[in-house]
């Protein structure tokens, strides 16, 4: 089998048993990168020569007879919102085209610890605003499965990448179905974890109580593996959770019997396609087979959460953004005449039109005179979302609904910014809760990769996981490999 | 013309004394090369997050207490939002709708007694770094430079109740809160350095009148003779708009020293709509009474508490004390002094009189003032045991300016011990009455004035260095 098609752990005991070495598999990737690439465009950013020198670096432990991390040598690539020193991290955006971080986020020094292998930055709707990754100022990434087809978003590159063979494990960020959403149209395995897990510090903010760091993979093992290194209290993220991490590994055991898998009832209903949902029913109907019980459930408050989200997430970001106004890094315009002016042509030219909507949209639901009717009705209305998952994990572990409402659709900008926001209604919740949710393939339809969400309580990643691997391994479809095909 | 009252507010931002700043682990030193006490998270980069530093909580905690206010156990921060290039991430770090502290009060010393100040509300917010111009202002400059060093360094503000109905009583306001935040230790109050500042809501209403006049806000007020003068300017420039038929609008005005004026910045249409909400990267922080607890019992000696003991310890009068103890480290000098002086009302005086002179002369704070408060409290010593006397101390004094000697060696190398031998003074008497037979025949007539200029006489012959009261005795002895 081609290395490239092979996950982290098959890997990490081939390079233990030295049938390869890390050298061969990171320049095994790149050659699949220089095939593939032209027409998958899931990077912005490749970094050949440290990656080959770092792969170089890991033989030599191997040969000294070190012992190796189980990411140690394995070639991995990064959404390009995570901030990598020396490595160009530009969010997709002109306004930080030409920004290299003189620092590491947490999770990048935690990946670095373990030796591990940094193949580039992948491509990303701008600023992390956006399902389909065509936001992106430099480029739409096309999905491997279909390249006509958006691969979803925002971590669109980092997905694309595992399904077309260009990484062997992939960081994204998952502000409102980020990771999970792309995962889904990819075929891939994506986990968001629980909302302080793993620590935001150095992932560019979007929505600061949204954002979330996770691992988008080809199977739950590597999932795990990777959540495994990068979950942790970080001091420098004060919303980062004080708690222990368990070995995730530890918790995938093929056994579900006696789980109580909850069906929410308004995540069945109108807006679902038959196609996707008649995938979902057979997955539902294997976990009653394997011995869970199924119990419908009502998060009644889930037709509020998107409009919600879209009040919450703008809002924190207009903040977050408001940092980027050419005067100490990125983008500057030229022939401004005054520091105002500077900074309102610098943000008019540098940001793309969806990062402009949601500024604009944020700002007025802050002003004076707006913030009761909006920004504090709606955190009102995400305590409500929060309770209703409370409220649902009385009678259930685990919740099993449909991570998109429908697999990935074309690209061709035919679909209007408000429809492509409703369609992520399934994960936008997860996130109002900040509750852990995996997306696992399962299915497919019109010949596109259909996905399963899996919604744990808080900090259960456990469960998520072990009920994730037991239908993972009950089936095949994390070995279908994406054709490269369309018209592209 | 009608009478009309002053209502003033104060808005005081002071910097704490943390080592290091509100939300990152860099120095908060005052100076430094432009941008070298920065780091990601101050810089305002990408991806960067706050941490709180607690000692930014502690002091909060601290002023509050000694300010007599309402600690909050509930603590949130908000992002207060606006552009501009000195506010690296164009938000600031603040509290808004529940601040740490609430409802306190200064008592301040005002004609005929004293006046209760409310204090509303202390606050902790954090500080922006500082512009550059190559020119005058940012608009009028070519460029302009933006140093970081203090941005993210930790502030509270402290908001006053509208109490204070003149110039004075705002000077003595603010006197007496930065007296109370030097003994607190928790900002170093150097007006000049900008870690203190301090902005005035001012209004004029008719006497008597129920409501107040419509306020305007005047920033930049960086010592206390700007309070004064910007104060008496405004409130001269309201008036004068009423008595014409104006109207006073609500707006914020900049004082500008060196014309003397307040001038308009921006009117309440043009004020900024700062969006504030809940800041999301910063965990709400919970006080339990333990801290609480543990600061009040640490607070120390504050000003009213250290004026009442140099009245009833050290025997100074009120309006004496009340001056030592405004500045922290003159009252510590004051303390130190006393420990070998043995006459600490001799002590206040040269502080309050020849110090006090010295130290307004040069421009500088007691901390910089070059004479050890031990040779000071020695030569009131000396005085006090008629070793020097009071005159020479002068001379002393002045040679304890320039090299830091003790004064009893300065006496020697001078040569200026008093001299109380008896024997020598009846000798030099004998000379200056052997000179002036009139004016011992006026003596005998009863003219008291002549004793004065014999006793100068022997006074000039002995230079200086006869006991003034010895002379007196002999000379009149001598002469009945």
């Amino acid at each position: 089998m081609d290395l490239y098609k092979s996950t982290a752990h098959e890997l990490h005991d081939k390079l233990v048993n030295k049938e390869i070495s890390s050298v061969e598999l990171t320049k095994a990737l790149y050659e699949r990168i220089d095939a593939v690439e032209d027409q998958v465009k899931a990077y912005v950013t490749l970094d050949k020569e440290n990656a080959l020198a770092q792969a170089a670096k890991v033989d030599a432990m191997i040969a000294a007879g070190e012992k190796i991390a189980p990411l140690a040598g394995i070639p991995g690539a990064i959404k390009d919102n995570i901030c990598t020193k020396g490595l160009l991290t530009t969010c997709s955006s002109k306004m930080l085209a030409n920004v290299v971080p003189i620092y590491d986020a947490h999770v990048i020094k935690k990946l670095r610890a373990e030796e591990t292998i940094f193949l580039g930055k992948t491509n990303m709707d701008e600023f992390a605003m956006g399902s389909t990754t065509e936001s992106s100022y430099f480029q739409a990434t096309h999905n491997p499965w279909n390249l006509d087809r958006v691969p979803g978003g925002s971590s669109g590159g980092s997905a694309a990448a595992i399904a077309a063979g260009e990484a062997i494990w992939t960081l994204g960020s998952d502000t409102g179905g980020s990771i999970r959403q792309p995962a889904s149209f990819n075929g891939c395995v994506g986990i968001k974890p629980t909302y302080g897990r793993v620590s935001r510090y150095g992932c560019v903010a979007f929505a600061s109580s949204l954002d979330q760091i996770g691992p988008i993979t080809r199977d739950v093992t590597d999932a795990a593996t990777v959540l495994n290194t990068i979950c942790g209290k970080d001091e420098h993220d004060s919303t980062s959770l004080p708690v222990e991490v368990p070995d995730f590994t530890k918790a995938l055991r093929q056994d579900v019997k006696g789980l109580r898998i909850g069906l929410p009832k308004e995540y069945y209903g109108e807006g679902l396609d038959p196609k996707v949902h008649a995938e979902l029913k057979k997955a539902i109907a294997q976990y009653e087979a394997m011995g869970a019980e199924i119990v419908e459930i009502s998060l009644p408050h889930t037709e509020y959460a998107v409009i919600t989200y879209y009040i919450i997430a703008p809002a924190e970001a207009s903040a977050n953004l408001a940092r980027y106004d050419g005067v100490r890094y990125g983008f500057r315009a030229a022939n401004a005449t005054s520091a105002p002016e500077m900074t309102t042509l610098s943000r008019t030219e540098g940001f793309g039109a969806e990062v402009k909507r949601r500024i604009m949209l944020g700002t007025y639901v802050l002003s004076s005179g707006y913030y009761d009717a909006y920004y504090k009705k709606a955190m009102q209305v995400r305590t409500l979302i929060r309770r209703d998952f409370d409220s649902a994990f009385e009678k259930c572990d685990v919740i099993l609904a449909p991570t998109s409402p429908v697999v990935a659709y074309p690209i061709d900008g035919k679909m209007d910014p408000l429809s492509i926001y409703m369609l992520d209604v399934y994960t936008i919740p997860v996130n109002m809760a900040g509750l852990p949710g995996i997306s696992v393939p399962c299915g497919f339809a019109d010949g596109m990769p259909v996905g399963m969400q899996l919604i744990g309580k808080p900090l259960d990643e456990e469960t998520v996981l072990r009920a994730a691997y037991t239908f993972e391994q009950a089936n095949e479809y994390h070995k279908v490999l994406a054709p490269l095909g369309g018209n592209k | 013309m009608k009478k009309y009252t002053t209502v003033i507010g104060l808005e005081v931002h002071a910097e704490l004394k943390t080592n290091s700043k509100a939300f990152c682990s860099c120095s908060t030193e005052f100076g430094g090369e432009p941008n070298t006490h920065v780091c990601p998270v101050c810089l305002g980069m990408p991806g960067a997050l706050p941490v709180l530093n607690k000692q930014v909580v502690e002091f909060a905690i601290r002023a509050g207490l000694a300010l007599n206010c309402d600690i909050q156990k509930f603590n949130k921060f908000d992002r207060k939002n606006y552009f501009y290039p000195d506010l690296s991430k164009n938000y600031q770090i603040s509290q808004f709708d529940q601040p740490i502290c609430l409802g306190g009060h200064i008592d301040i010393e005002v004609e005929g007694g004293k006046k209760r100040i409310g204090v509303t509300r202390i606050h902790m917010e954090e500080d922006a770094g500082k512009l550059n111009h190559s020119g005058a202002t940012i608009s009028t400059s070519d460029s302009s430079a933006v140093d970081y060093n203090r941005a993210g360094v930790p502030l509270i503000e402290i908001v006053s109740e509208p109490d204070m109905r003149s110039s004075e009583e705002a000077r003595a306001y603010l006197e007496q809160l930065k007296a109370i935040l030097e003994y607190t230790d928790v900002c170093d109050c150097k007006m000049q350095e900008g870690s203190l500042r301090c902005d005035a809501n001012i209004s004029v209403m008719p006497e008597g009148a129920a409501e107040f006049g419509t306020r305007a806000e005047i920033k930049n007020l960086n010592s206390f003779r700007a309070l004064v003068r910007a104060i008496e300017y405004e409130v001269e420039r309201q008036i004068d708009l009423v008595e014409s038929g104006g109207h006073v609008v609500q707006e914020t005005r900049t004082w500008d020293d060196a014309q003397g004026m307040t001038l308009s910045m921006r009117s309440k249409e043009e004020a900024h709509d700062y969006r504030y909400f809940p800041e999301p990267d910063l965990v709400p922080v919970e006080l339990d009474d333990a801290w609480i607890e543990r600061v009040k019992n640490e607070l120390p000696e504050l000003p009213a508490q250290r004026q009442q003991r140099l009245m009833t310890e050290n025997g100074l009068p009120a309006y004496d004390a009340g001056l030592i103890v405004a500045t922290k480290a003159m009252a510590d000098y004051f303390d130190a002094a006393c420990k070998n002086a043995g006459d600490d009302k001799a002590v206040a005086n040269w502080l309050l009189g020849d110090v006090s002179a010295y130290l307004n002369n040069e421009g500088i704070e007691i901390d910089a003032f070059p004479i050890k408060p031990e040779n000071l409290g020695e030569m009131v010593a000396l005085i006090k045991g008629g070793v020097l006397s009071s005159k020479l101390a002068k001379k002393v004094f002045a040679e304890m300016l320039k090299a830091d000697k003790s004064p009893k060696v300065l006496v020697k190398e001078l040569g200026l011990e008093q001299v109380s031998d008896e024997g020598a003074i009846a000798a030099i008497v004998d000379e200056v009455l052997a000179e002036n037979p009139q004016s011992i025949a006026d003596f005998k007539a009863g003219k008291d004035r002549a004793i004065g200029f014999l006793v100068g006489q022997v006074m000039k012959k002995s230079r200086g260095k006869a006991n003034p009261g010895m002379v007196n005795k002999l000379l009149v002895e001598k002469m009945q």
